[in-house]
């Protein structure tokens, strides 16, 4: 059984007015299999516990570990992340120019796998998870995200999750920018993964909306960089009735004393 | 109290001064031209043309005497579709008192017009027909002592082909290239640069296009130690259409270097330039300059140049200059862009997210950069092989 555990995580962030601590301990076990929503305010850190299991070099880790089935993920670069079994969707994926969705899904399998896929099998893989996600046939042949719209930026990263076959994925704020249809459209996605392949989900997200579509087994409130409550789905509900103003106010009630 | 009084003979900026009658070119079209080396100052490298490039390193070719003989080249003709010969490239060898010599265009610097004193005969390229079809010339062995060469690329009416011309091996050459596109016409001409390391190129190429003709004008640099290829293009006549592409990657030492002048000088005409470079290792360097004019008869241009640098490593030095005069009211668009960049972090860190190393990823991403050009040449063999030259770059061979 896959495990991805966090423990007592701290992170902080260099800024133009200097250092500045985004997490501040947080603890976290997702199971192979579980999807687990992190909920919380803009600032709360939760963009910053994606980046830094991705290894983006702007974070820096200054407590805790971040381990994939006992192994040290803090001490492999960002690409030995990804070929242990971690992916990350992110919420503002990067135009690659020159580079066609085709070549770089070919390129990302190949170093994933270790061996370039089968011509065939590959072909058919990509055109059937891009028809699921109703992604035009066209869109192969153009430039990684060039001139994508919001929801096609966030279609093709859910094909690439599809193909690429994950034991976890971070999905940071997939669904913010998207109509209903396209939301419908990328958690279907997301449950077909989950149907395959059985993989891990952390679902960041600051609504409510996409856990209609993607049901979470567990949900953790974030707030000022660690988890100020945790539950099951009924907590989503809570949430969407009360918000997160009375977490706010036990955070500034604490600050302030 | 302020001065009230007249104005005297000593007052300066009353009078020319003491640098005498110089007045700086306020045209691009204006500038002194001349096929005679003696009527240029020699060069000091001090002079808007020559300010942006080494020219101690090739005083021979400015100043000394050239070799104007008849070098060896080596010609494929082939038709695009299917690799066999066909007629409608005709390779021939005219004297310097042609009437097409002199008729695209003539020097503007010393280098130039150093070559155009001495070379002996000019090479011609004939195309006819208008079936598309590819020819290859390679100038190869040109050796280390300076020399001067001249062409003259010649499309007849409605005739279409793709001109590659090509330098390999060692070289130090000042030539220049006359392209002259006829009525209707469509023309390819790829100017390729693969010397040995420690050649130096000095071209200057004039291209004048007929009424409703395109040429496609594409400057691959990519050997050589000093590397400055110079295409103007005069569209002189009705609807007459530019592409001029260029791709070029600079290492270690190296200094490529273009100065593009587009003269639109007939109603309804167009241009696009685009230039892309990259730029690897200490004292990589890059110049690039834009001149587009859009005269006075050029009613209905639509014009835009643009200029991009990747710069891959520390103590490289990129630089771009694009220039837009215009001397009509009524034009359809002109415009013009340069931009020049680090390695974006953002893209290495998605593509690395997705298990891609980072030699790769680095590829990937300069590779994707320079390929727009490549992937515009339209010779499928020629662009794979481009392709394959750039992978070698990028790996520092």
């Amino acid at each position: 059984m896959s495990v991805l555990e966090i423990k007592n995580l701290h992170v902080n962030v260099e800024t133009d007015q200097g250092t500045r601590e985004i997490l501040r301990g947080v603890d976290l076990v997702i199971n192979k299999g579980e999807i687990h929503a992190i909920m919380g305010p803009n600032g709360s850190g939760k963009s910053t516990l994606a980046y830094t299991i991705a290894g983006h070099p702007k974070y820096t880790v200054v407590q805790g570990e971040i381990l994939l089935d006992g192994e040290n993920v803090l001490e492999m670069t960002v690409d030995e992340r990804a070929r242990a079994g971690l992916f990350l969707a992110m919420q503002y994926p990067v135009e690659i120019p020159g580079v066609t969705v085709t070549n770089f899904l070919r390129t990302a399998k190949t170093a994933i796998d270790g061996t370039a896929p089968s011509v065939r099998t590959w072909v058919k893989d990509v055109r059937e998870s891009m028809t699921n996600l109703k992604m035009d046939k066209a869109f192969a042949e153009r430039n990684v995200n060039e001139g994508f719209s919001g929801g096609e930026k966030k279609r093709n990263e859910i094909l690439q999750l599809e193909l690429l076959k994950p034991n976890f994925a971070v999905l940071d704020e997939t669904d913010s920018g998207l109509d209903v249809d396209a939301l419908k459209i990328v958690s279907e996605g997301v449950n077909r993964a989950m149907a395959n392949t059985s993989l891990g989900v952390l679902l960041i997200t600051h609504y409510t909306r996409i856990l209609r579509y993607i049901k979470p087994d567990f949900v953790h409130v974030f707030v000022a960089g660690r988890i100020a409550e945790q539950g099951g789905p009924e907590l989503a509900d809570r949430l969407e009735e009360e918000g997160y103003d009375r977490y706010q106010v036990a955070e500034s009630a604490a600050a302030g004393e | 109290m302020t001065s009230t009084a007249m104005p005297t003979a000593e007052q300066h900026g009353l009078v020319a001064h003491t640098d005498g009658a110089f007045v700086p070119v306020q045209t691009r079209s204006e500038r002194f031209r001349s096929v005679n080396v003696d009527d240029f100052e020699p060069v000091n490298g001090r002079e808007h043309e020559w300010k942006l490039s080494p020219v101690a390193a090739f005083a021979d070719l400015t100043a000394g005497e050239l070799d104007g003989s008849r070098p060896t080249i080596e010609t494929t003709l082939r038709q695009a579709q299917d690799g066999a010969d066909v007629p409608g490239v005709a390779i021939s060898w005219i004297d310097r008192t042609d009437a097409r010599i002199g008729s695209a265009g003539i020097p503007e610097e010393r280098a130039s017009a150093n070559a155009w004193s001495t070379f002996g005969e000019s090479l011609l390229v004939s195309v006819t027909g208008e079936d598309e079809k590819v020819a290859v010339i390679t100038r190869s062995g040109l050796g280390t002592a300076p020399r001067a060469a001249h062409t003259v690329i010649e499309a007849a009416p409605f005739s279409r082909a793709l001109i590659v011309l090509r330098g390999t091996g060692d070289a130090r050459l000042s030539e220049n290239v006359e392209i002259l596109v006829g009525e209707g016409a469509s023309l390819t001409v790829v100017s390729l640069q693969e010397w040995s390391d420690d050649s130096v190129h000095l071209a200057s190429q004039f291209a004048r296009l007929g009424r409703d003709s395109f040429l496609k004008h594409i400057v691959v640099s990519l050997g050589g130690k000093v590397v400055r290829v110079n295409p103007s293009t005069h569209l002189a006549e009705q609807g007459a259409d530019v592409e001029a592409l260029g791709l070029y990657f600079a290492d270690a030492g190296q200094h490529l270097e273009q100065q593009v002048f587009v003269h639109h000088d007939a109603p309804h005409t167009k241009s696009r330039v685009t230039y892309k470079g990259a730029l690897q290792g200490a004292g990589a360097r890059s110049v690039w300059i834009g001149d587009v004019l859009i005269g006075p008869k050029a009613t209905g241009t639509d014009s835009y140049e643009q200029n991009r640098n990747l710069v891959l490593t520390d103590g490289t030095r990129a630089d771009s200059v694009p220039n837009l005069e215009i001397e009509t009211g009524d034009i359809e668009g002109a415009g013009h862009a340069s931009a020049t960049g680090r390695f974006d972090d953002e893209q290495l860190f998605y593509l690395m997210a997705r298990g891609i190393r980072e030699d790769e990823a680095r590829r990937l991403v300069v590779r994707g950069f320079l390929t727009e050009i490549v992937q515009k040449i339209g010779s499928p063999e020629l662009e794979e092989r481009l392709i394959a030259a750039l992978e070698a770059e990028l790996q520092g061979n």
